[in-house]
C-alpha cells in the first residue's frame, strides 16, 4: 500500500480549509453512517484520510505503523460513532481518537533530530549589538512563487518538517498543511493556547530559515 | 505612552520573535502598534514577516495523496467487518 506522507505539491488546495460547507457535509456523512450507508464511510475516509495519515506519522516513524493507527482509529469511529454528541466538530472528535490511539498504544517515539528547540528563531550572529540586522533577510518571495522553484521548495518543506521536534511538526501540518484553527489544534493535542502559538512559531520560523537557505542557495 | 520614546523601541531581534503572535493576532494594542511601527520603519524586518507569510503558504500547498481504489476497497472491507460483527 502507498503511503506517502506529504507527496504532492498542488496549486490552490482543495477542500483543505474546513469551512461552514465542509462541517454541514460531514454531519450529513455522519447521518448517513449512523444509518448504516457503507458509502458515506468509505467517502469519511477519503475526506480525512489524508490529514489522519500526516497526522499519524509525527507519532510512528513506520509508514505501515501510522496505517495501522489509522484503520484503528476508524475502527473506533464505527464504534463509538452512535455515542458521537457533535459538541465537537466531527474532524476535531476524529483526530482526537486518532492521538488517543496512537499514544495509548505505545508507538510513540522520539524522532526529533537535527533542528533543536531552544534559543532565539534567528541566529543572534545576524544581528548587531544593538539588535538590528546585521546580515537581514534577502529579497526572493517571487522567485519561491516560480512553478519550478517551487517543486524544489517542496521538498525542502517536507524535508525540514520531518526533522522539526514532534510538537512542532504535530502544530504546523494540522494548522498550516491541513488548515485547522488554532482553538482546534488545542483540542486534539490537548495543549494551551499559549503552548500551540510557541510550537507554531518555532516550527515557521525553521521552515522559514530553511527556504531562505534553499532560495540562497539556487 | 509614546511609540518614539526610546525604550519603548522594538528592535529586529525582539521583532523576529513577534511575528507569529502579531499574525496570529494575539498582541496586546500597544504591543501591536510598536511592532508596526518598527515594521514601517524597517525595511528589513517589513521582508522577513513577508518571507513567513510565504512559508505558511508554500507549506499550505502541500497535499498528502488521495486515497487509492486499493485502499478504497480495505476500508469498504473494515466497514463490512464491522458490520457482520455487530450483527
Amino acid at each position: 500500500m502507498r503511503v506517502g506522507l506529504i507527496s504532492a505539491i498542488a496549486g490552490p488546495r482543495r477542500g483543505a480549509r474546513e469551512g461552514a460547507a465542509s462541517v454541514d457535509e460531514d454531519s450529513e456523512l455522519v447521518t448517513r453512517l449512523r444509518a448504516g450507508d457503507e458509502q458515506a464511510f468509505v467517502q469519511l475516509v477519503s475526506r480525512h484520510h489524508a490529514a489522519m495519515l500526516r497526522l499519524a506519522s509525527s507519532f510512528v516513524s513506520s509508514p505501515a505503523v501510522a496505517e495501522e493507527v489509522v484503520q484503528d482509529t476508524w475502527l473506533g469511529v464505527l464504534r463509538g460513532i452512535d455515542g458521537f454528541a457533535g459538541r465537537s466538530s466531527f474532524r476535531t472528535w476524529l483526530l482526537r481518537i486518532l492521538v488517543n490511539r496512537a499514544r495509548s498504544t505505545g508507538v510513540r517515539e522520539h524522532r526529533s533530530v537535527a533542528v533543536g528547540d531552544a534559543g532565539p528563531v534567528v541566529d543572534r550572529s545576524r544581528f548587531d549589538a544593538s539588535g538590528a540586522w546585521m546580515s537581514p533577510p534577502q529579497h526572493w518571495i517571487e522567485d519561491s512563487e516560480d512553478r519550478m522553484q517551487a517543486q524544489a521548495l517542496a521538498g525542502q518543506i517536507q524535508k525540514t518538517l520531518s526533522e522539526l521536534p514532534t510538537r512542532q511538526r504535530e502544530v504546523v501540518v494540522l494548522r498550516d498543511v491541513d488548515g485547522l484553527s488554532s482553538h482546534e489544534v488545542c483540542e486534539v493535542l490537548e495543549i494551551s493556547d499559549a503552548n500551540q502559538r510557541v510550537l507554531l512559531h518555532r516550527g515557521r520560523s525553521h521552515l522559514r530559515q530553511a527556504l531562505e537557505a534553499e532560495m540562497n542557495r539556487a | 505612552m509614546s511609540i518614539f520614546s526610546r525604550n519603548d523601541e522594538l528592535v529586529c531581534q525582539e521583532v523576529v520573535e513577534l511575528v507569529t503572535d502579531y499574525l496570529e493576532g494575539t498582541l496586546s494594542r500597544s504591543q501591536r502598534r510598536r511592532l508596526e511601527a518598527h515594521l514601517a520603519a524597517c525595511e528589513h524586518c517589513s521582508e522577513y514577516l513577508e518571507q513567513m507569510r510565504t512559508t505558511i503558504r508554500l507549506t499550505g500547498r502541500l497535499q498528502a495523496e488521495d486515497l487509492t481504489p486499493e485502499m478504497r476497497d480495505e476500508f469498504t472491507a473494515i466497514y463490512r467487518r464491522w458490520r457482520s460483527e455487530e450483527d
